[in-house]
């Protein structure tokens, strides 16, 4: 199912959206996007899965509290991708603006080239829900703030041989892992993190999420794998716990 | 014995949508482009405030200043006043009323366009031209009742209501006119329902600010302002911004990469780290500007003549997004609005926060 | 280091009547009663009592008292008793001090000078026992007018029906025990009024008996928040911020995010659960209006948002914003709302009292043409509901109680609820303590508390000669001050008493 969304407002895409899940359409394509905000939050329908492709820039909070859907941008996104996100797919071959998967509980995030402020901003995960995040290019400061679960895999393809400028990365971090391509300096760290050794389990969760990165994007993995990683975990679960008295 | 009455005032909090478009070879351009991208950011505003600053508008009066001037409830004795008070102060080129339209939009003033040139007694011969307008600027403002000027610079204006952009565009005919610089406001105030000059863009002379943000340094900045003898009396962030920008920048000639860093200064911890001159340089600036650290999100667009510069604030709480086609620059607060007018992008990026992005004309 | 605090309270047991039964030493969580089997006697460690009361309630003889310590330093206006033992304590930790509850300072409580009036003579009152008396209140947006013709433009805007003007407001499971909040989700839907799950979410098995009396938030942290919470619920309100910390986020400490706890938040047991002071993606007015609407997309436009601010100095302006951003509901959180956990520096200095809230955003609203397109909720300080019918007069649709629905429950104010060790059940996850609640008979005791309030308002406003709720709403013509500066009458909108 095609639709031409270059003269639909915000609220009549979506609803042509969920008439088409509702109608049984597996598969949506949407053309001529250009701002169109919360494309896939509608679609709260536990047995219904849909994929929907977009073409142009979608807007704001695309996919947030996304119900387990796929959708797949063919160019960038803006800010607030997958905001709350419960479980799906976002696959963004292009770049993405701030706050990408703010309070991610679920699903997976593939970002080809760079995104902006805070991403991964308090993601969180619970048993078997785990989200992931894969960027493919860098990110600005605020990265991985009160992250509290989940993982995160920060690639750096983009920048050559420089290094990552962000500041504050994962301050007030509790939780989740951190994984980026090459070397991160320590003042670039919040001092909620710390640096720590791959293990054999952290080498088969990059190879496994690189490796769908790659795919998605047509790349090869194992380039990408071959150089070193460092791994950053939070230092304390409690970062806050000693700053009160009673 | 009268009690000194307590200050109140109340302070416009707002946030907008913003869209800047430039030429850097200043081949002039129409606003269809600008209006459809500032109109694709819709759900940013709500209907209280839209405006646009346009540069390279008057080729044909290129010498003289530009008065945009507003008449509240389209008083005839402010015109009056104000025709008197011009033909006094300025040898008067051409005058007219801005051609419009009956678009969507809320109680339109009669707004009147003025191309003047200084007329100056002896005594304010040693005024600057610039001086002297921005001078004559604040009269009528304060002075003439019901008169307030939109923009006073040269080959260039200012046009704004209350409306949503779209259709304050629509009501003065936007898309006729062309430009080299176009930067446009859509406005989403949390109160007041709206003045006509309380629409951005603001502007003093040729400099013009479209702002995004609430400031909660605005006391502080407002205190200071006061004391170089800028007077807010609209309560709103982005005049703060626009008297800021120019004390700074005409008046103390500093160049905006450190205009950049006073409103939006590193934090000690970066600064710690820098080498020494950097240090020094940065130290000094926070302390002789720390009154005007603007603080609380904000993203701005400054314009005049030759240069269209983007910034936000320095944790950067609000966004802003910068793309370049050709000799095309982009400023906007989503991609989507740029996308509209430029399918293809040499680049696309967003700025770090207090990082600003400065787009001069190609010499 | 020996600590120089004053113990705060004395315990007096009164020997003969002891019977060295032992149960006060049960019913202190905070372990201050001992018994001592050589001397055959029972002993207390006073400097740790938080006099919460429980020990005295259920000593079977009347043996206890527990009263403040007489101890006193030198009288001094500026440096009380309170100043110098934070000071103490500061000293000895370096820690911001934190407490629970709501702001005890003297503030002015313009509940306690407003005073309500009655028909004599020219308008007759209504008797409420024998005639109909009409509670039921709408929240949500209005239209501006009724759209006969209904057309493809005209949106459906959803409203919640509640029997009376209170609603339980947000205490979160995690905050609260699981009984407590079972409790309030009992009560609430046999009343036909809502509750408000706070940010701790709504435990799975309790949506679909309860979803429908629960306004679900969407705070700073979106613990708990999937499509299926958002979707089950009668409201969902986004966090702003509370009245208690205007401004500062929240914080589960690790050790109480038990099993039952993690699954409700979803998040791993034993971890802290740290609500940022602002929610990321909302930085502005717009940013606000964006995720109303994402919350409205991910409802289906089928049910009101709420937006929950704490009172501050721009309230008014800040509320026209919100309507105009889209929120079906403004909940205003006062000065005196409570907390279970706040720095007490800004609980006891930040934000305004509620009465002058109210007052403020409904009268800019109005200005505006704009008081239809929302509901006002009122929190922060009901104590009774004489402050209900005033808070309603100044312009509130309904009122948030919290502390009050706690009282119900046994709570004293001892105002120890951070500690974890709550005596009466209620701000535990201990589950010794949190069994001491029964929802059972603390959700009759909530019912109880609604229906004599109620009852009360009825007759209030039956005196008034009003037999409706909305006939009250903004009626502030019923209301005069008395005691209050000129500023504040006209901040309230009322005339002074005799005027
Ligand atoms: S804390 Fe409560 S139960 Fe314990 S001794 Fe004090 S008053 Fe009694
Ligand atoms: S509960 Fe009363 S009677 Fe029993 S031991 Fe304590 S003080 Fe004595």
């Amino acid at each position: 199912m095609e639709i031409d969304a270059s003269k639909l407002t915000q609220k009549e895409l979506n609803d042509a959206i969920m008439d088409c899940m509702h109608s049984g359409v597996k598969k949506i394509i949407l053309r001529n996007v250009y701002g169109q905000r919360y494309i896939g939050t509608r679609l709260y329908s536990p047995n219904n899965k849909v994929e929907i492709e977009i073409f142009g820039t979608p807007g704001n909070n695309l996919g947030a509290f996304l119900d387990g859907h796929r959708i797949i941008v063919h160019g960038n996104a803006q800010d607030g991708v997958g905001n709350t996100m419960d479980d799906g797919v976002i696959i963004v071959d292009g770049r993405a603006g701030d706050v990408v998967a703010m309070s991610m509980r679920g699903g997976k995030i593939f970002i080809r080239d760079s995104v902006g402020y805070r991403a991964a901003l308090h993601m969180k995960e619970y048993l078997s829900k785990r989200p992931v995040l894969v960027i493919g290019g860098t990110v600005q400061d605020f990265f991985g703030e009160y992250m509290a679960g989940g993982i995160v895999i920060l690639l750096r393809l983009n920048l050559g041989n420089t290094l990552h400028e962000a500041n504050f990365i994962g301050t007030g971090m509790h939780g989740g892992v951190i994984y980026i391509r090459g070397e991160v300096e320590r003042h670039h760290l919040g001092k909620e993190v710390g640096v720590s050794k791959l293990d054999e389990k952290d080498e088969d969760i990059l190879k496994r999420y690189v490796g769908e990165f790659a795919h998605y994007f047509g790349m090869d993995k194992k380039d990408i794998i071959k150089e070193d990683f460092t791994k950053l975990l939070p230092v304390l679960k409690r970062p806050y716990g000693r700053i009160y008295t009673y | 014995m009268t009690r000194i009455k307590r200050e109140i005032y109340e302070k416009e909090i707002s946030a907008c949508s913003l869209f800047g478009a430039m030429n850097r070879n200043k081949e002039r351009f129409t606003g269809e482009g600008v209006i459809s991208a500032i109109a694709n950011m819709h759900v940013r505003g709500n209907g209280l405030g839209g405006g646009f600053a346009i540069y390279g508008l008057y080729p044909k009066y290129k010498d003289c200043y530009a008065f945009h001037i507003m008449f509240e409830r389209r008083n005839k004795d402010a015109k009056k006043e104000t025709d008197a008070f011009l033909s006094m102060n300025f040898d008067l080129v051409y005058d007219e009323e801005i051609p419009h339209g009956d678009a969507k939009v809320v109680n339109p003033p009669l707004v009147w366009r003025y191309f003047v040139i200084p007329k100056k007694r002896r005594e304010e011969e040693n005024f600057s031209d610039d001086d002297y307008v921005v001078q004559k600027v604040m009269h009528i403002n304060t002075k003439i009742e019901d008169a307030y000027v939109f923009s006073s610079g040269k080959d260039m204006g200012v046009f704004k209501g209350v409306g949503y952009p779209e259709d304050v565009a629509e009501y003065f005919f936007l898309d006729k006119y062309k430009g080299y610089i176009w930067t446009a406001h859509g406005r989403f105030p949390t109160n007041t329902q709206g003045w006509w000059g309380g629409a951005h863009p603001f502007s003093i002379l040729d400099w013009t600010v479209v702002h995004n943000g609430e400031i909660s340094s605005y006391g502080t900045n407002r205190r200071y302002l006061e004391m170089h003898g800028y007077y807010c009396t609209l309560h709103t962030d982005a005049e703060v911004m626009t008297y800021a920008v120019d004390l700074l920048m005409r008046r103390q000639h500093l160049p905006m990469s450190l205009v950049a860093r006073i409103f939006a200064p590193p934090f000690w911890e970066l600064i710690d780290r820098m080498d020494e001159n950097e240090r020094k340089l940065l130290t000094e600036l926070r302390m002789v500007y720390a009154p005007m650290l603007i603080n609380g999100p904000f993203a701005v667009i400054i314009a005049h003549h030759d240069e269209m510069i983007g910034l936000t604030d320095r944790i950067r709480l609000r966004p802003l997004i910068a793309g370049v086609r050709g000799e095309m620059f982009y400023l906007s607060l989503e991609e989507a609005a740029i996308r509209l007018l430029s399918q293809k992008l040499d680049k696309v990026w967003t700025p770090n926060g207090g990082e600003p992005v400065i787009v001069r004309i190609n010499r | 280091m020996k600590s120089y605090l004053l113990p705060e309270f004395i315990i007096e047991r009164n020997e003969e009547r002891c019977i060295r039964c032992r149960v006060c030493e049960r019913q202190c969580a905070f372990g201050v009663h001992y018994y001592d089997e050589e001397l055959d006697k029972m002993f207390s460690d006073e400097e740790k009592c938080v006099s919460c009361q429980r020990c005295v309630v259920f000593c079977p003889t009347n043996a206890l008292v527990v009263r403040p310590n007489p101890s006193q330093y030198k009288l001094n206006y500026s440096w009380n008793r309170e100043k110098i033992s934070d000071l103490i304590k500061q000293a000895e930790t370096g820690g911001v001090i934190l407490t629970g509850s709501g702001n005890d300072k003297p503030y002015r409580i313009y509940f306690d000078h407003l005073v309500l009036n009655a028909s004599q003579v020219t308008n007759p009152s209504i008797d409420p026992l024998r005639e109909p008396m009409e509670l039921r209140t709408f929240l949500g947006c209005k239209p501006d007018a009724l759209a006969l013709k209904i057309n493809s433009e005209t949106e459906f805007i959803p409203n919640v029906m509640i029997e009376t003007p209170i609603i339980f407001s947000a205490l979160s499971y995690g905050a609260i025990s699981y009984q407590a909040f079972n409790s309030l989700a009992i009560a609430a839907s046999k009343y036909g009024t809502l509750f408000n799950t706070g940010e701790g979410g709504l435990p799975k098995e309790l949506r679909k008996k309860y979803g429908r009396n629960a306004i679900v938030q969407c705070a700073s942290g979106r613990f708990g928040v999937d499509p299926e919470y958002l979707n089950c619920a009668a409201v969902v309100e986004i966090k702003i911020g509370q009245g208690a910390k205007p401004g500062i986020g929240g914080h589960l400490p690790g050790e109480k995010v038990s099993y039952s706890i993690a699954a409700t938040r979803m998040i791993p047991e034993g971890t802290d659960a740290i609500s940022p002071a602002p929610q990321h993606d909302i930085y502005s007015i717009e940013d606000l209006s964006t995720l109303i609407y994402t919350l409205k997309e991910a409802t289906n436009y089928e049910k009101p948002i709420s937006v929950k601010i704490a009172a501050v100095h721009n309230s008014a302006a800040i509320a026209s914003g919100m309507v105009r951003a889209g929120a079906d509901i403004i909940a205003l959180d006062g000065l005196r709302g409570g907390t279970g956990a706040a720095p007490k520096i800004i609980r006891d200095n930040v934000g305004i009292p509620i009465e002058l809230a109210i007052a403020s955003v409904d009268k800019r609203l109005r200005e505006e043409g704009i008081r239809n397109r929302c509901s006002i909720l009122a929190a922060g300080g009901i104590r009774c509901s004489a402050d209900v019918v005033k808070a309603i007069a100044l312009g509130a649709d309904a009122v948030y109680i919290g502390t009050a629905a706690l009282v119900a429950m046994g709570c004293t104010l001892c105002q120890k609820c951070y500690t974890g060790k709550c005596n009466w059940g209620i701000c535990t996850q201990d589950p010794y303590l949190a069994k001491r609640i029964n929802p059972e008979i603390a959700s009759r005791r909530l019912l109880n508390l609604l229906r004599a309030w109620s009852l009360e308002i009825k007759e209030m406003i039956g005196g008034m000669g009003i037999n409706a709720i909305e006939s009250l709403r903004g009626n502030r013509d019923h209301l005069r001050g008395v005691g209050l500066h000129e500023w504040e009458l006209d901040v309230l909108g009322v005339k002074g008493a005799g005027e």
